[in-house]
């Protein structure tokens, strides 16, 4: 009897070691119905929060599948769970079961070994992307390998209040000469906040002489690519809000001190946000985006599922949803969230196509001549080497 | 419950006369090793890893590279100055007001005033008053709509750094505001034990002035009372996470949120950076402890010079201290009430913006959106809290009755136990205790944070309950048992329901402790188990005030409904025996 009970055990632990296969899309619907998706995404902003709850009402009723939205500060929390639990031996059943990811996080997390997958060219909806238009196979230059599926196009764009700044400084050259002009009126995100990095990437881009080497890992030639950047933040930093003795700890920071009037410019990785904030009362009705003249950074936003996820199946549900026409439609709402598709309008069938050419711009968002085709993301050795440079050199007031 | 029947019945066949009674002294050692277990673990979690070393392989290769990398985080002794600065002077500060408030004031109806409203200032959680003394006190803050632009002539709020500042004066202030009215509950208890009354009418009647005779004849009798209070108010105060998060500097941060950092940073090797960090925290808090308590020696002396010089303090500095003590008193309360109403504004607010005073135009969208999600929320953290609270007071319970069976009063070594969990810093052990309940396998969830709620909640609760209960008239029991009742039936019928108002308040001291932990719940659950204060800070890096508004209110009034709770039940149980409310 005993014997029994000891080989029925092993069977069902075996069961629950068996990997998804997800080219069997049946299994893993069935499978995934009755399962709780832990979804570690950042948790700073309303509109995406709101998301979110909306993807988990519709999952659950589509595909019973449960979505718990864990709010992170940060996305490298969960990378950190996911690392302490491989690092503790636990193998299955771990906490995280999804996480938006991309740059640096996935580039580590694939390169531990820490992602299940290959999955993403398997969802039913992945025939809809966007694959080679909008370089979804490649994230910060890494190959993603179907170990991530995209769901939002991210580009920057840069908010600022129309009625106190008449012409907004579109190169970094000029961000410099308006901060002069107006001290305290403008500052960004403290890295390591991604927005915060992302600022540093997209000002080296605009003051590096070749940006063509960014696209390769960092190498000797560190020192002298981001020189300029150095001695630009060197001069400006004196010039920003609080003369760069604090800063605002994340990018919907800042959207508050543009509401309460405190800075006038702010960086956002979101063409839609500024419309979407304007909306709920979070940025004041004058506030409108702008692109730099040499073009800004873009990047897709990715949702991977870690190694030991106890819901893979549910999260890959969760991940086909949102390449679906329904969830795409609405993220790319101005009101709502306005995130980029990453769908192809091409390969969607034509009513689907009509309903997002029906999309109204919002008032604050640019349109796609407007905000030009986006600059590749460098590669991710960069920032890591740039962030720890800027905490060395600004990140203990002077 | 039922573990209680054999030990009730085996007293019955006790000679009921004798409170020895061997099977209650379980629950001490009980009681030790929920606290103790975690802590120690937690330590050698954290320690072995600065090293080099993990529970697994011990420290088989001493290493130092980590104390290296450690060494050369930028600001890093900045970083560890400003924890120790704030700590002390937070600290001491609010011991200050609160030694001067009772000083001068204790008696009068302004006092009653204050201990009145005692029990809601203290449910408050940190993360909910520092949320809301960040809008008020920022230049674009409600102070400055307050006074724009009519007296300032500002348009535009001014670019000064308030928040956040380098030296950390926005951080001391919100650990005042918040540990003055524990520091006021510790003192009103212990004074209690301390005939304050003759030794003032002796001062008074020798013409020393209030303020001075009660600091030189009062004081000395209370600070023996009030000094592990104290010393845990300069842990908390040196390493919380949770207000440095939100009013605490960021160039460079605070000591505390350097370790988090390290600690949730998805680079393994920063892990082990964490934990030296983690020891050179609780070093740090050691120097801090140390510090104070050469100032501690440097008052006595000046206390004896003092009563030897001979002078009387009355009149002019008499006032001067009343008044100054009525003034901070006052800015800290208006500072956390005032706090909370701007959130309850904000919650409501559509376009609200500098240097309107209230908003222009009014909004339920909030509470439509977050309602459904809040009340579920709260019901898991009431329900996290009510279960903490509980084995808490059990544990205090038997720990009590143990006591009074035995016949003899805790030593003070016992209490320094029942202090520890407040004595070490929650950010030296947690780490290392998260790391061990991932290595055993113990998985990550409701359960271990439960067991590291108690552990926080413990302390709070026996010092709640232990005055009361020890206060207890023991003639109810010689009484009882005489009339052939057993010990447990006198605890179970008599003591315990007579004694129902102070266990309730214990019960909502408690739950108040645990809807305020943040990191504990954070680090023990995996993220997994979201409570309000978890849902508050995470809110609260994004910035959205409407939302953050809503959350502390949330926050504010499940802190708070257990103390209503323990307010009212009584009154109306004994509704008809008004004796049983010792009022």
């Amino acid at each position: 009897m005993k014997k029994l009970i000891c080989a029925s055990a092993f069977l069902a632990a075996g069961a629950a070691f068996a990997e998804p296969n997800p080219q069997n899309w049946d299994e893993v619907l069935k499978e995934a119905n009755g399962q709780t998706v832990y979804w570690n995404a950042w948790g700073g902003s309303t509109q995406t929060n709101d998301f979110i709850s909306w993807v988990g009402e519709r999952v659950s009723q589509e595909h019973g599948v449960t979505l718990e939205h864990v709010k992170l500060t940060d996305t490298a929390d969960a990378v950190g769970r996911v690392v302490a639990e491989k690092a503790a031996g636990k193998d299955e059943g771990g906490a995280v079961d999804m996480i938006w990811i991309n740059g640096a996080n996935f580039a580590s997390m694939k390169e531990a070994g820490l992602l299940f997958g290959p999955f993403a060219s398997s969802l039913p909806n992945w025939e809809f992307a966007d694959a080679d238009g909008k370089s979804l196979t490649t994230d910060f230059t890494v190959p993603t390998e179907s170990y991530e599926s995209p769901w939002a196009m991210a580009q920057v764009v840069f908010i600022y209040d129309s009625e106190t700044v008449e012409n907004p400084p579109k190169s970094a050259q000029d961000m410099l000469e308006w901060a002069k002009r107006n001290p305290g009126r403008f500052t960004f995100p403290q890295p390591p906040d991604f927005l915060g990095a992302t600022f540093l990437k997209q000002m080296l881009i605009d003051l590096a002489e070749d940006t063509s080497v960014l696209q390769e890992p960092v190498g000797d030639n560190y020192a002298e690519v981001t020189a300029p950047l150095w001695s630009w933040l060197d001069e400006i930093t004196p010039h920003f809000w609080r003369s760069g003795r604090a800063y605002p700890q994340s990018g919907p920071r800042q959207l508050q001190l543009i509401n309460d009037g405190e800075v006038d410019i702010a960086i956002s990785f979101s063409p839609g946000e500024a419309t979407a904030a304007i909306a709920n009362d979070q940025l004041p009705e004058s506030a409108r985006t702008f692109v730099l003249d040499k073009g800004t950074l873009g990047n897709a936003s990715y949702v991977a599922i870690p190694y030991n996820a106890s819901a893979k199946e549910g999260a890959m549900v969760v991940a086909n949803f949102l390449l679906s026409p329904e969830a795409q439609l609405r993220a790319q709402t101005p009101d709502i969230l306005g995130y980029g598709t990453v769908l192809n309008m091409e390969a969607l069938p034509s009513a689907d196509r009509a309903s997002f050419e029906q999309l109204e711009l919002g008032i604050a968002t640019l349109s796609p001549a407007e905000l030009g085709s986006s600059l590749a993301e460098p590669h991710p050795s960069w920032v890591a080497r740039i962030e720890a440079d800027w905490a060395e050199r600004f990140s203990v007031a002077k | 419950m039922q573990e209680l029947k054999p030990i009730g019945q085996s007293a019955l066949a006790l000679p009921s006369k004798t409170h020895k009674n061997q099977s209650w002294g379980f629950f001490p050692v009980l009681t030790i090793l929920v606290l103790i277990g975690p802590i120690v673990s937690g330590l050698v979690g954290t320690i072995l890893p600065a090293f080099g070393g993990s529970f697994q392989s011990g420290l088989s290769a001493l290493s130092f590279e980590y104390w290296g990398h450690l060494i050369e985080t930028p600001g890093l002794a900045r970083s560890a100055w400003l924890s120790l600065k704030t700590g002390l002077i937070s600290t001491f500060v609010s011991l200050l007001v609160c030694l001067l408030l009772v000083a001068s004031w204790q008696g009068t109806k302004i006092f009653l005033f204050f201990e009145r409203l005692l029990s809601p200032l203290l449910s408050v959680p940190h993360a909910a008053a520092a949320l809301g003394l960040t809008f008020l006190i920022a230049p674009s803050g409600w102070v400055f709509r307050l006074i724009s632009p009519w007296a300032t002539g500002l348009q535009r709020p001014a670019d000064l750094l308030i928040l956040g500042d380098p030296d950390g004066w926005a951080l001391s202030a919100g650990l005042i505001i918040k540990e003055m009215p524990f520091l006021l509950l510790m003192s009103l208890a212990a004074l209690s034990q301390v005939d304050t009354a003759s030794r003032m009418r002796i001062a008074l009647s020798l013409g020393y002035g209030q303020v001075r005779g009660w600091m030189l004849c009062v004081l000395p009798a209370l600070y023996r009372q009030i000094r592990l209070p104290v010393y845990a108010v300069i842990v908390y105060s040196m390493s919380n996470v949770d207000v440095s998060m939100i009013l605490g500097p960021t160039a460079p941060p605070t000591l505390s949120i350097y370790i988090l950092n390290w600690m949730t940073d998805h680079d393994l090797a920063l892990r082990n950076v964490a934990a030296a960090g983690a020891i050179l925290q609780l070093a740090l808090v050691l120097i801090g402890l140390l510090i104070w308590r050469l100032g501690e020696k440097l008052c006595a002396l000046w206390t004896q010079r003092a009563i030897s010089s001979g002078k009387r303090g009355a009149g002019q500095s008499d006032v001067i201290f009343r008044l100054l003590a009525l003034i901070f008193a006052a800015a800290s309360l208006l500072a956390i009430f005032g706090g909370l109403l701007s959130q309850v504004i904000w919650s409501f607010a559509g376009r609200w913006r500098f240097p309107e005073a209230l908003p222009s135009s009014f909004t339920t969208r909030i509470w439509e959106r977050h309602g459904a999600s809040a009340l579920e929320m709260s019901m898991t953290t009431l329900a996290l809290a009510l279960l903490a609270a509980l084995i808490a007071l059990i544990l205090t319970i038997g720990c009590l009755e143990a006591e009074f069976r035995r016949g003899r009063v805790m030593q003070r070594a016992g209490l320094i136990l029942i202090y520890l969990p407040l004595l070490v810093p929650q950010i030296a052990f947690l780490p290392g205790l998260q790391i061990l309940l991932l290595q055993i396998g113990a998985g990550l969830g409701f359960w271990p944070v439960l067991m590291s709620h108690v552990v926080f909640v413990l302390p709070y609760v026996f010092l709640a309950l232990s005055g009361p209960y020890r206060a207890w008239d023991h003639r109810f029991h010689t009484l009882a048992t005489a009339m052939g009742k057993s010990a447990f039936v006198v605890l179970w019928r008599l003591r315990l329901p007579m004694l129902l108002a102070p266990i309730l308040t214990a019960m909502a001291v408690g739950m108040a402790v645990s809807v305020g932990q943040f990191l504990p719940t954070l680090l023990a659950s995996g993220g997994r188990l979201a409570t309000l204060t978890t849902e508050a800070i995470a809110l609260s890096s994004g910035g959205d005030r409407r939302v953050i508004g809503a959350w502390v209110l949330i926050l504010s009034v499940a802190a708070w409904l257990p103390f209503s709770i323990a307010l009212f039940v009584p009154r109306f149980i004994y509704r008809k025996r008004l004796g049983m409310l010792h009022e």
